[in-house]
This record gives C-alpha cells, sequence and structure tokens, in this order.
C-alpha cells in the first residue's frame, strides 16, 4: 500500500495504522473522529485563512535555529522557606488576606503538599524575534518570553509558583489583549484556588500564588491515591474571562513537564525514554502579521477563530533544528487560538507516539499522521539514527483549515512545512530505549460503570450568532453541574453547530472516551484525557472520576475565540 | 541539581548572547534578568495602533436616529469605550429580548453612558429604518441619550456589518439577518481593548465585562 492509498484510507474510511498489546495492525472505525467531513487528499499547503486581509511578509525558512526554553530554576530557600519570594507582605501561611489564608492553608492542604519549590515568575512585556526577516516586537510573556520558561517538576515534590502581573498598564502595544491575567495549569490536579479560574484573574502589580501540590490524584478517596494517573506533558497559560486568545497569542503561554518513578527523565531508568537535552518540548502556533509592518496582528473581529499564515514552532516561524544521530521525544503542544494541526514526517513514516494530552499510553501507537486540536498534545520518539548523519527531515502540517470553524477533514499533500531537522553525528551514546508495539508503558485506571452515580448532557450549539452550551453563554455565577466529590459520573457532549469543530476541555480531572457517535475511538484516544475535540454532527461521551479539591471549575472550548465569547460553563466539585 | 536540569541550564547559556543583542537592540540592559516593563518602548508602536486602528474600523458616513450625520470612526469610536451591537426594528423574534436586555445594562451604568460609555445599534436593515422609524423606536425602548441607533447607506452598513465580524462564512446563514443579533461588541479604542459576548448574557454579566475596559480594572470579585 502506498502512502496516498493509506493516507485516503486514513481519512475517508477512518483508518488508522496501530498498535495495541503486541500486534501492528490495521484498524478500522465507522468514524474514526479525525476528520469533519470525510476528507480529500489536496495538492499544496493552507491558503490564506478568513482571518486575514493579506499575507504575512515573506519570511526564510530554516534560517534560524529552533529556541529551546529556559528551565524555571527554583528560588534558594531562606531559613523558613518564605524569604526567598518577593512582593506584598506575606504571613507564614502565605496569605493574601485572612480569607485567602483559610483557603490557602487549609482548602488547599497547604501543608499537606507543603511546597520544596518556590518558584517567581513575571508576566511582562519583552522583545521577541519572529524571524529574522521580521522587526524584533513586543510580546506579552513570562518572564517576558514566549514561550515561557519550562518547569520540571516531579511527583511528591510540591512547589509554590508566585506569579507577578507586570504588563503593561496602558495601551497595549500590540493592538490587542488585556493586562490582567489569571494563570491556568492545564491538566494539573490541584484545587481551584491555584488553578487558574477565569474570574479569578489579578491585575497590573498584583501577584497570585499557585500552589502546585504534585500529588496523584484519590488522596482523599478510600482506595487512595492513584499513581497510574500521572501527568507528563502539561502547559499553561492566561485564561483570563473574554481575553484568553488574545493574553495567549499574545504570547502568555508556558509549558510544564512532569516526572515520577516511570517517566523519570532519566534514559537508564524507568521506561528509558530520551531524555534532558533530547527530551524536547515544542509550542506549536499559528501568527498572523501585518503585511506592511511585519507585527504580530490579531484580528479582533473575526469570532469563528484566529488563524495566522506563519506557523511557529517555539516561537520562531520555520527553524531548523540540529538534531544528533539517536533518539529525541517530542513533546508537541498545539497552543491555539484555533488551529487545528496534523504532524506529519517527510518520509511518510510512522511515529512512535508514546503519550496523548501528556498521559503515557499502555503500549506505544504508531501514526503517520497526528491530528491534534487546540490544547491537545502528542508525545513522540523520533530515532533519526535511521536516517543518517547528513540527512534532513521535516516536520509538516497537514490538517487544511480556511477558518476558525475546524479542520476542513482534508489532508494536504505536502502540506505546511512547519521545522527541518538536520542531522548531525551523535556526540554520545544513546542510553535511551525505543519502545515497541509490545513495550508496556503506564497501565491505565478501570472505567467502571458502577462508580457512576450522575449522567449528564452538554449540548454545543450555535445560535444568532453566538455559542452556546444547552442554551445557555457563559455566566461565572451559575453552576451549570453540582457534581458530588469521590465519584464518577459520564458526561455526553453533543455537537449540533453545524460545521464547527470544539476542542472540549474539563479542568482539573481527567477522562476516558468510551464512544464517538456510538463507536470506540481510535488507539491513541484510549486513554486519559483532558481535551475532547467534538467535530460536527458527533456524539463523544466520556467517563470521569472526581476526587479530592472541592471548588469551581470550568468546561469550555479551547479554541480560544469561542471560550472568550462564552463558549464555556462553570461545574462545581462538592463535598 | 538534577542532571536533566543542569542540561538545560548549559543549553540556556548558550543562547544567552542571542538574548543580549536583543534587548540592547530596544535600549535596556538584562539587570539581574529582570525585564524592567517600564522601559520597553517599541519603535513601532504608534504606527501599529494607527494602522490596526483604521482598518479596523470603516470611516464611512451613518446617521443617528435624530438624523445627525457622522463619521463612524472619528466621530463614534475614536479614543471612546463603546459598545456595538446590530439589530433592526422590525426583528420581533429576538431583538426585543437583547433591545430589553441591553436598556437594563444601560441603566446600570447609570451617567457613565454618553459621559464615557456610549452605546451604538446599528441597522442590519438601513433601506427600512429611516432615522425617524429609529427615533420611534427609541422611544418605544425607553432608550436614553447617549446610546445611538445608527443607520446608513446599505453598502456602508454592510461593510460595518462585515468588518466588525456580525457575519457568518456560510453564505446562506449569513442571508438570515437574525443570525447577526447574538453579540454585543464592546472596546476602548483608546486602550486597543475590545472583546464582546453573548447579547442574551444577563444585564450584570455585561456590566461585569464592559467595565473591563477602563484603564483602572476593577479588581476581581469587586
Amino acid at each position: 500500500m502506498n502512502r496516498r492509498e493509506l493516507m485516503k484510507l486514513g481519512l475517508a474510511g477512518g483508518v488508522a495504522l496501530a498498535a495495541s498489546g503486541g500486534a501492528t495492525e490495521l484498524l478500522a472505525f465507522k468514524d474514526g473522529g479525525s476528520s469533519g467531513s470525510g476528507g480529500q487528499i489536496v495538492s499544496g499547503g493552507n491558503k490564506l485563512p478568513d482571518s486575514m486581509s493579506a499575507p504575512s511578509p515573506k519570511t526564510t525558512p530554516w534560517a534560524v535555529e529552533m529556541p529551546r526554553m529556559k528551565v524555571a530554576v527554583p528560588k534558594a530557600m531562606g531559613p523558613d522557606g518564605y524569604t526567598a519570594l518577593t512582593g506584598a507582605a506575606i504571613t507564614p501561611q502565605n496569605c493574601l488576606s485572612p480569607d485567602d489564608c483559610v483557603q490557602r492553608s487549609v482548602k488547599q492542604q497547604y501543608n499537606s503538599f507543603y511546597p520544596i519549590k518556590w518558584y517567581e515568575m513575571t508576566e511582562s512585556e519583552g522583545p521577541h524575534v519572529w524571524h529574522p526577516d521580521l522587526p524584533t516586537q513586543p510580546v506579552w510573556g513570562y518572564d517576558g518570553d514566549f514561550p515561557g520558561p519550562l518547569f520540571i517538576s516531579r511527583y511528591d515534590e510540591p512547589e509554590l509558583l508566585r506569579i507577578h502581573n507586570q504588563l503593561p498598564t496602558t495601551n497595549s502595544s500590540l493592538g490587542f489583549g488585556i493586562p490582567s491575567t489569571t494563570t491556568h495549569s492545564h491538566n494539573l490536579h490541584i484545587a481551584s484556588e491555584s488553578d487558574g479560574f477565569p474570574g479569578d484573574y489579578v491585575n497590573v502589580g498584583q501577584l497570585h500564588d499557585h500552589h502546585i501540590a504534585m500529588c496523584y490524584p484519590g488522596f482523599t478517596t478510600p482506595v487512595g491515591e492513584d499513581r497510574r494517573e500521572s501527568l507528563g506533558t502539561t502547559w499553561y497559560h492566561d485564561h483570563r474571562q473574554d481575553f484568553t486568545a488574545q493574553n495567549t497569542y499574545a504570547g502568555l503561554v508556558g509549558m510544564r513537564t512532569c516526572y515520577d518513578y516511570l517517566d523519570t527523565g532519566d534514559e537508564t531508568t524507568g521506561l528509558r525514554l530520551p531524555s534532558g537535552d533530547f527530551d524536547v518540548p515544542i509550542v506549536l502556533a499559528d501568527k498572523a502579521f501585518d503585511a506592511k509592518t511585519g507585527l504580530l496582528y490579531f484580528n479582533l473581529f473575526n469570532f469563528d477563530g484566529m488563524l495566522g499564515d506563519k506557523l511557529t514552532a517555539n516561537g520562531m516561524i520555520q527553524p531548523k533544528m540540529t538534531v544528533e544521530a539517536r533518539r529525541y521525544r517530542f513533546r508537541f503542544l498545539v497552543a491555539g487560538p484555533s488551529r487545528f494541526f496534523q504532524l506529519h514526517l517527510s518520509d511518510n513514516s510512522a511515529m512512535c507516539r508514546i503519550a496523548n494530552d501528556g498521559n503515557i499510553f499502555p503500549y506505544p501507537v504508531f501514526q503517520q499522521q497526528i491530528m491534534l486540536g487546540v490544547a491537545e498534545r502528542a508525545d513522540v520518539i523520533i530515532d533519526f539514527a535511521k536516517y543518517g548523519a547528513g540527512k534532513s527531515l521535516y516536520l509538516y502540517n497537514t490538517a487544511e483549515q480556511v477558518n476558525g470553524r475546524g479542520p476542513t477533514g482534508n489532508i494536504l499533500n505536502p502540506g505546511d512545512p512547519m521545522i527541518r531537522f538536520d542531522i548531525v553525528p551523535a556526540k554520545a551514546h544513546d542510553y535511551s530505549v525505543m519502545p515497541t508495539a509490545t513495550t508496556q508503558m503506564r497501565p491505565m485506571p478501570a472505567v467502571n460503570l458502577s462508580e457512576v452515580v450522575a449522567q449528564r448532557s452538554f449540548k454545543l450549539e450555535r445560535s444568532n450568532g453566538g455559542w452556546a452550551i444547552n442554551g445557555r453563554a457563559y455566566d461565572e455565577n451559575v453552576i451549570s453541574a453540582h457534581v458530588k466529590r469521590n465519584t464518577a459520573e459520564l458526561w455526553t457532549l453533543t455537537n449540533s453547530s453545524g460545521s464547527w469543530s470544539h476542542p472540549m476541555h474539563i479542568h482539573f480531572e481527567e477522562f476516558q472516551i468510551l464512544s464517538r457517535n456510538g463507536v470506540a475511538p481510535p488507539p491513541w484516544e484510549r486513554c486519559r484525557k483532558d481535551v475532547a475535540v467534538v467535530h460536527p454532527n458527533e456524539t463523544v461521551q466520556f467517563f470521569m472520576r472526581f476526587r479530592d479539591w472541592t471548588g469551581r471549575y470550568p468546561m469550555h472550548c479551547h479554541n480560544t475565540v469561542h471560550e472568550d465569547h462564552a463558549m464555556m460553563i462553570r461545574w462545581e466539585l462538592e463535598a | 541539581m538534577t542532571d536533566v536540569n543542569r542540561r538545560k541550564l548549559l543549553t540556556v547559556c548558550a543562547l544567552a548572547p542571542f538574548g543580549l543583542a536583543i534587548a540592547s537592540k530596544f535600549g535596556f540592559g538584562a539587570e539581574g534578568g529582570n525585564t524592567k516593563t517600564s522601559d520597553v518602548k517599541p519603535v513601532a508602536f504608534e504606527t501599529a495602533k494607527g494602522s490596526a486602528a483604521s482598518r479596523r474600523f470603516p470611516n464611512v458616513e451613518v446617521i443617528n436616529h435624530e438624523g445627525k450625520k457622522l463619521r463612524f470612526y472619528d466621530d463614534l469610536i475614536k479614543d471612546k469605550m463603546v459598545m456595538i451591537n446590530f439589530f433592526y426594528a422590525k426583528c420581533d423574534k429576538f431583538c426585543p429580548i437583547q433591545t430589553a436586555n441591553l436598556v437594563k445594562v444601560q441603566k446600570l451604568l447609570g451617567d457613565r453612558v454618553g459621559r464615557d460609555i456610549f452605546m451604538y445599534s446599528l441597522t442590519l436593515k438601513p433601506e427600512e429604518d429611516s432615522p425617524e422609524a429609529l427615533n420611534h423606536y427609541v422611544m418605544m425602548n425607553d432608550i436614553k441619550p447617549g446610546w445611538q441607533l445608527l443607520t446608513g447607506r446599505p453598502g456602508d452598513m454592510e461593510e460595518l456589518r462585515v468588518k466588525l465580524g456580525f457575519r457568518d462564512s456560510d453564505p446562506e446563514i449569513d442571508k438570515d439577518k437574525s443570525n447577526h443579533i447574538g453579540l454585543v461588541l464592546f472596546g476602548n479604542d483608546k486602550l486597543n481593548r475590545w472583546t464582546g459576548c453573548p447579547a442574551a448574557s444577563s444585564p450584570q454579566e455585561i456590566v461585569r465585562e464592559v467595565l473591563w475596559l477602563d484603564e483602572a480594572i476593577p479588581s476581581s470579585g469587586d
């Protein structure tokens, strides 16, 4: 079977080359869920999206090495653990007010997960080079950078993260955004007070402390914490109500990788995955630039979504990456606001995918095309040794998308090249191990339907030019679901909104997809997830456990333009 | 420090000269790694604002319900804090709910409307909504000063609708005017700060969001 045939099958029939539990096999699905409308193969790359009136200025591809994220460094700790942090006066309980004191030290179980690592970062405007052919220009970033610092976290090592808002107070030099922020740590199991609720914002000059417990979920349940529910690739981003798309587009995005006993960050232990310099988080984001000035452009008046014509990796347009002829672990994040990415290698080889949404699979899945909705992640292992030094390999985006509604379902051939990997000889021995189809990785927690105490349905709708969930626009004072702590529920999301795709994200707890339009999900979705893309005319059902911290959490569309126009609900975890 | 951290740090060190070069281009030094935001004065700022604003808003002539001719950008948007929605006088299915909602919003905002917050409702049917018809609508709906209803040449009103994003990329859906009344857009031109919410949101929620356009943003929980 040649590439063309396979790709056609991969779309039209929803067929995927997959491996599970030992054998590489061709699995067929009635509705593969990765395409909107039974697509075609289309020659070329993406056309100018409708959120732009003119193409961005020309830039030379592969001119610059892909930037690597700065690693966040914990503050040296004072004798009481507090003096290292600066800013507003704090008490030994680390409170901002008497109420906050109770919330933080008691409700967040601050002392049970007492921070042993202390971080501080500042949201600020800083200079950025998107490409040497464009002017150096301001972005809003954590510590002034896009992407922000990379947090390297370990389970059972709780952290305190203090974030200062020092964005410019007056006229944004960007032409969009709001200098008022709330930072969401996407998929972390942390209390509502630290979760970055959309209305929990801080203004310029203020700070917010985030208690990053780095604990496994289930510690308040009779069965105890579940170490199978370890997270790997996560990210953090601004979640300001009404302005998430603009503020994240401005650069308020960063990543966090979490390690534990299995995914150790050491090539000689645990799963022996490529580590250190060879474990590479990559933020993928599309951007638009003003044709005349070359400055970052955001279309404030396109409510379908914001698409750009320049594809960036770690903040650089079409970079090259010099790689050694050895194994690498890439952690791809699609940062939005609205574009879906389909990852594809220029030699058409299947990528060994080890994780979805940062969660390591029970067994690897091999995919030639990896479709990612906004906020979804894919961890893949690529062995450059098999190509040899002196060769180059390209990573493409093959998803066709012309507006913010979602991908057309067509596969572009060859698509838009995003990164060129230039292979050089390996400098040292590669101790990592390439997982095979039979490599047991992280076991899955069982779906036990007898735990289910409630079923809920959410209709994703379009009405009068806006979005709604169950007929309502977002209102932070309205609680759309009261969920009892330490129970499980079945949630069903139905997308009746015509031709829109909605990557739906739920804070705090993960879920396991049971079905898409009544059919089992594809192998790469048989895992724990925090984003479920719901395509047009699709119904997705999942099983979800709700544990530990009570409080308010949202569910929303992660096409952040939809989110900002009220496609969100608040649900409450109650004791 | 773990081995992972050390390796990553080495990478950071290698990139440091690159970062410094950018910083010096902007005329501020890397003072102990702390970026002083107040010092960042990108050269391109004025150009960016000017070009972005004029591209966003067609400066077409519109007529308000009192028959006064106005330039859309120069007279109604420039340096102002505004709310914008679309409607038409004979829209009896959805518009009454939204108009009633916005009347409550106007009451809640009190004397700020007309002083430093301006409300505009643009007609989707300029061919039937004359200034007189709009004036009648104002009286029927208890709309107070500071909120102007606008009509104009059909081509201009259509351009405003499309440029302000009240459109649907499906031409069939786009034709149905009732699909363009669901949103209220609000912005502060001086600050380049724009967003919107469903016009059917609760009046309290709309007001809460509109006040985020103030230069001094109200605190969370206020």
